[in-house]
């Protein structure tokens, strides 16, 4: 698929790639690590900030217990009367601004044997004036309230659950008991409680100072749970974190509401109860009462400018991928462009049109070296193919020469068969079988009176024009020479010495000669260098020809030849042939040998001569099996019949 | 187009035959009920019977005075300054044995929902384990059970006087305190304890089912408008069976008036409440036995009871006493 598209768009593809993934890692690592730090820094501050907000709650808190503790000393280790108490509750109440009401409550008969239940209090109503009321009335026993009983069982100050004061305004307060003892009859018996009761207004205020971005806030739980401070006014002195917990089948809410009372302090992820947003919130208990201070920051505000951060970055990155896209597609065409031209010019060039012009390229780099090499190879291609041009048509010149060249050299050869027709004597047939157009081997017969035959087959060394040549002058030399009455040594004599005589390029020519008695079937023969021939039998026994060590004629003048005789017998055949026959070659450059030639030719006595070169060729063409023929083949055969 | 004007006619006619109360306002009967306590669900019955119309239907003109502290329906009964009330069985009882002639007219629980909660990181995990604790103990009527507890599985134990609030308990003034189920317990769960960290003893466990909320009546009443007594009862039932039907619709009702009274409550606490007063006022083993009905062996268990503390010189004759099972 991608192998169809072109540079440019892989180019594009693959840089685009490899900058996306660059680009990426960059930007996950700069939003995990900014992200990362904002986080770090908003768990310190927060931790600082509930901190601090603890504190400052604490220091009010502790200060009214303070007041409550100092009045409780006072009275187990003094004996005041009644109107010393209440006037001691008046300036208590009096000059502590936080303070809103406070008692002093007796333990039944404690205060006087007589009276069974003693509680004066000093009070601040709606308008803000000190006001009295006695506790002890019949029907408010303050022995059972939670102000009273806690403190008396657990015999130490306890802070109460905020509640609201239904005297005062309806505004939500919260009491600190201390309980007092006297010593009596050596035994340390509890003699009552002291409260002061605090409006939890400056709380309120505390926590609605938090303000964290724009929707994050703070709110305090008691230690039951209670939502004392809250944006959601629902919740306040109405509902338990844990009731939320239940509302919401939030059973992780529940978890933190039950870290958060146990007097634990963390940061956790949370979900805002107002505004349903992801947010952190820290939560700090109050050492004073345990209650416990949550602040929440939401997750998205706080992280608003690393967002407007990776949003410019992705703005960036997606411009800057933007142009990089663009500019790699320009240089890219720019790269492609000449590259198509000259695809093109080839594609011509390619179908035979040197002419057309290779587009220029002007720069220097890569490209215009290709369009230069490219521009080279054209110019050289159109000059092969001129001198191609001119090659071939010397080629075909030359070739038609040797065409004539090889008729003329057929037609000095003897060609009609059979070439006495009137003669009974003998049967003779002879075939040569040129390796190229002309070649070297050569044959020949002739009568030289009435009863004597002369014939022969030369192999000339070398091959093609030069071998042809010298074959013809040997050829013409012997008809020359070979007159009546001459011996086939005498023969070879003269036709060695004319060829030794002027023979520059040192040529040779290998030469069986006979003469034959065509009456009585003797034959006399010179063998120069040749292969010797074969006599086949009328019997079908094959025979050799006794050599006559003799040399290839055209290397040594004046060498002396000698001839030897033999008789042919009625159907004995004489068979001639060049080394064409027995070094003829298969694919497997194994020669035809003289085995195999004797093997043919002994089951060939029964055949007319023609039929036997011709059987004996077909054999040859049929062991080389299609291998070019590397040397001329020429045979002939003489069947003897007498007169 | 007469036809149908007539039709409307008549079947006006009929419905002011049914319903006589819908005929004027001023012949509905005027009458008042004081539950135990707040406008929670524990009453939810009533409050929305009162919304749905249910008390009109049945020709009374129901003014329900809230309940709370300092105002005991007792008092209210007997100064006539309310007409219906919702009591315990045992404070019914104790009532009439003690002069002030009620008679119980529907027991709207079976089952007791009173019962003892303790801490297990206190180290209370059975029974045998209050002995010689600090048990939370709310006033005399909520006494009969834990006393006869104690008695049957012989625990000593250190009483203290137990509040409206569970602080106490929570901050861990006594090891283990009175709770009503649909009220107590459940708030003590939603000040951040686990169920799995509570040890609970229900006295309807321990053969000590004492039941609870019923409705009385003074006997002079009932002898005068016995319609009127069971068309408030019948109208009260409908009210129940439609609160239980319809839980939300009722816990807006109930919402609603707990707001009225300014009184701080939530949802969850009062959904809760009125699942668990469905639990208990459905009947136990009797089947199909009616909504209301006072069985003669919770009225004497709680009667010997009574008899047993020197409550009451005399257990008042059953038939006398329960005049309910009207439906």
């Amino acid at each position: 698929m991608s192998g169809k598209r072109g540079i440019a768009f892989k180019l594009a593809a693959l840089i685009l790639a490899a900058v996306s993934i660059i680009f990426l890692a960059i930007f996950g690592y700069n939003y995990l690590y900014s992200r990362k730090l904002i986080i770090k820094y908003v768990e310190e501050n927060a931790k600082n900030l509930a901190g601090r907000t603890v504190n400052e709650i604490d220091t009010i808190l502790s200060s009214v217990a303070k007041v409550s503790q100092n009045v409780a000393y006072i009275i187990e280790n003094t004996q005041c009367s009644g109107d010393e108490l209440k006037s001691m509750l008046h300036a208590v109440v009096k000059n502590n601004d936080e303070i809103y009401g406070a008692t002093i409550a007796f333990e039944p008969y404690r205060f006087d044997p007589s009276v069974e239940r003693y509680a004066p209090y000093f009070y601040k109503d709606s308008e803000g004036n000190l006001r009295f009321a006695d506790l002890a009335l019949e029907n408010y026993s303050y022995l059972y309230w939670d102000w009273y009983q806690i403190p008396r069982e657990l015999e130490r100050t306890v802070w109460s659950e905020p509640y609201f004061d239904e005297g005062g305004g309806n505004i939500v307060m919260a009491t600190c008991s201390v309980p007092f003892y006297r010593i009596e009859a050596g035994e340390r018996r509890l003699c009552g409680i002291v409260t002061a009761d605090i409006s939890l207004l400056w709380l309120e205020k505390i926590i609605a100072s938090i303000k964290i971005a724009q929707t994050g806030y703070g709110f305090v739980i008691t230690r039951n749970g209670t939502f004392v401070v809250h944006p959601d006014k629902d919740l306040v002195m109405n509902e338990t974190i844990f009731g939320r917990a239940e509302e919401r089948n939030d059973k992780a809410l529940r978890e933190l509401g039950r870290k958060m009372i146990s007097g634990k302090s963390g940061f956790v992820p949370f979900e805002s109860l107002v505004t349903g947003k992801k947010c952190w919130m820290v939560y700090a208990p109050s050492k004073v009462n345990g209650w416990s201070v949550g602040v929440l920051f939401p997750q998205d505000e706080l992280m608003a400018d690393v967002t407007h951060l990776n949003r410019a970055v992705i703005i960036i990155g997606i411009a800057g991928f933007c142009f990089l896209f663009a500019l790699i597609i320009l240089i890219a065409h720019k790269i492609t462009g000449p590259l198509r031209l000259l695809a093109g010019a080839a594609h011509i060039i390619a179908t035979g049109n040197l002419e057309s012009a290779i587009p220029s390229v002007k720069s220097r780099d890569e490209v215009g070296e290709l369009a230069a090499s490219f521009d080279h190879m054209k110019n050289s291609l159109q000059q092969y193919i001129k001198d191609l041009t001119e090659t071939t048509a010397a080629k075909e010149r030359i070739e038609s020469e040797l065409h004539i060249a090889h008729d003329i050299q057929m037609g000095i050869l003897p060609k009609v068969f059979p070439p006495f027709p009137d003669v009974s004597e003998f049967d003779i047939y002879a075939i040569l079988e040129p390796a190229r157009e002309v070649g070297g081997d050569l044959f020949d017969f002739f009568f030289l009176d009435d009863d004597h035959l002369c014939f022969h087959v030369g192999d000339v060394s070398g091959k093609g024009v030069p071998a042809s040549l010298f074959m013809a002058i040997t050829k013409t030399l012997i008809k020359t020479k070979a007159v009546k009455g001459l011996t086939p040594d005498s023969i070879l004599n003269q036709v060695n010495n004319d060829l030794s005589m002027d023979n520059p390029s040192l040529m040779f020519v290998t030469l069986f000669l006979a003469i034959l008695d065509i009456r009585t079937g003797e034959l006399a023969y010179c063998n120069g260098g040749h292969n010797p021939p074969y006599i086949l039998r009328a019997n079908g026994a094959l025979e050799g020809v006794d050599t006559t060590h003799g040399m290839a004629l055209g290397v040594m003048e004046d060498f002396v030849y000698q001839s030897k005789f033999l008789t042919l017998g009625k159907k004995d055949t004489l068979v001639l042939y060049t080394d064409g026959v027995t070094e003829a070659m298969d694919h497997a450059l194994e020669l035809f040998t003289e085995a195999r030639l004797e093997e043919v030719l002994s089951a060939s006595c029964d055949l007319k001569v023609k039929d036997l070169l011709s059987g004996l060729l077909e054999k040859i063409k049929e062991f080389s099996h299609g291998v070019e023929q590397t040397d001329d083949i020429t045979m002939m055969a003489i069947r003897f019949h007498g007169a | 187009m007469a036809r149908t004007c007539a039709l409307m006619v008549a079947a006006v006619l009929w419905l002011l035959a049914v319903f006589p109360g819908w005929t004027l306002a001023g012949s509905l009967t005027k009458l008042s009920f004081i539950p135990q306590w707040v406008p929670q669900a524990q009453f939810a019955g009533y409050y929305a019977a009162l919304e749905k119309g249910f008390y009109e239907k049945y020709g009374i003109d129901l003014e329900i005075i809230p309940g709370g502290p300092g105002r005991s329906p007792a008092d209210l009964l007997e100064r006539r300054e309310a007409d219906f009330a919702s009591l315990w069985l045992s404070t019914g009882i104790q009532l009439r044995a003690g002069g002030l002639k009620v008679v119980n007219i529907a027991q709207i629980l079976q089952r007791s929902a009173l019962m003892l909660v303790a801490k297990k990181s206190r180290g209370i995990e059975q029974i045998v384990d209050i002995n010689g604790r600090k048990v939370g103990l709310w006033g005399p009527v909520f006494q009969l059970q834990p006393r006869a507890f104690f008695q049957k599985y012989n625990l000593d134990v250190r009483i203290v006087h137990q509040s409206y609030s569970v602080n106490l308990f929570l901050r861990d003034g006594v090891d283990v305190a009175s709770a009503m189920w649909y009220n107590e317990y459940h708030t003590i769960l939603n000040c951040g304890i686990n169920p799995d960290e509570l040890t609970t003893f229900f006295y309807h466990e321990h053969g000590l089912n004492f039941p609870e909320d019923g409705l009385y009546v003074l006997e002079e009443t009932y002898a005068r408008h016995p319609e009127l007594c069971r068309a408030f009862v019948r109208a009260s039932l409908e009210g129940w069976r439609y609160a239980y039907a319809h839980p939300d619709e009722a816990l807006r009702i109930v919402m609603r008036n707990l707001a009225k009274e300014h009184i701080p409550a939530t949802r969850v606490h009062q959904r809760w409440m009125l699942d668990r007063m469905e639990d208990l006022s459905m009947p136990r083993d009797d089947g199909d036995a009616p909504l209301g009905i006072l069985l003669a062996g919770d009225y004497y268990r709680v009667g010997w009871s009574l008899k047993e503390s020197g409550l009451i010189e005399a257990i008042p004759e059953f038939t006398s006493f329960f005049r309910g099972h009207f439906q």
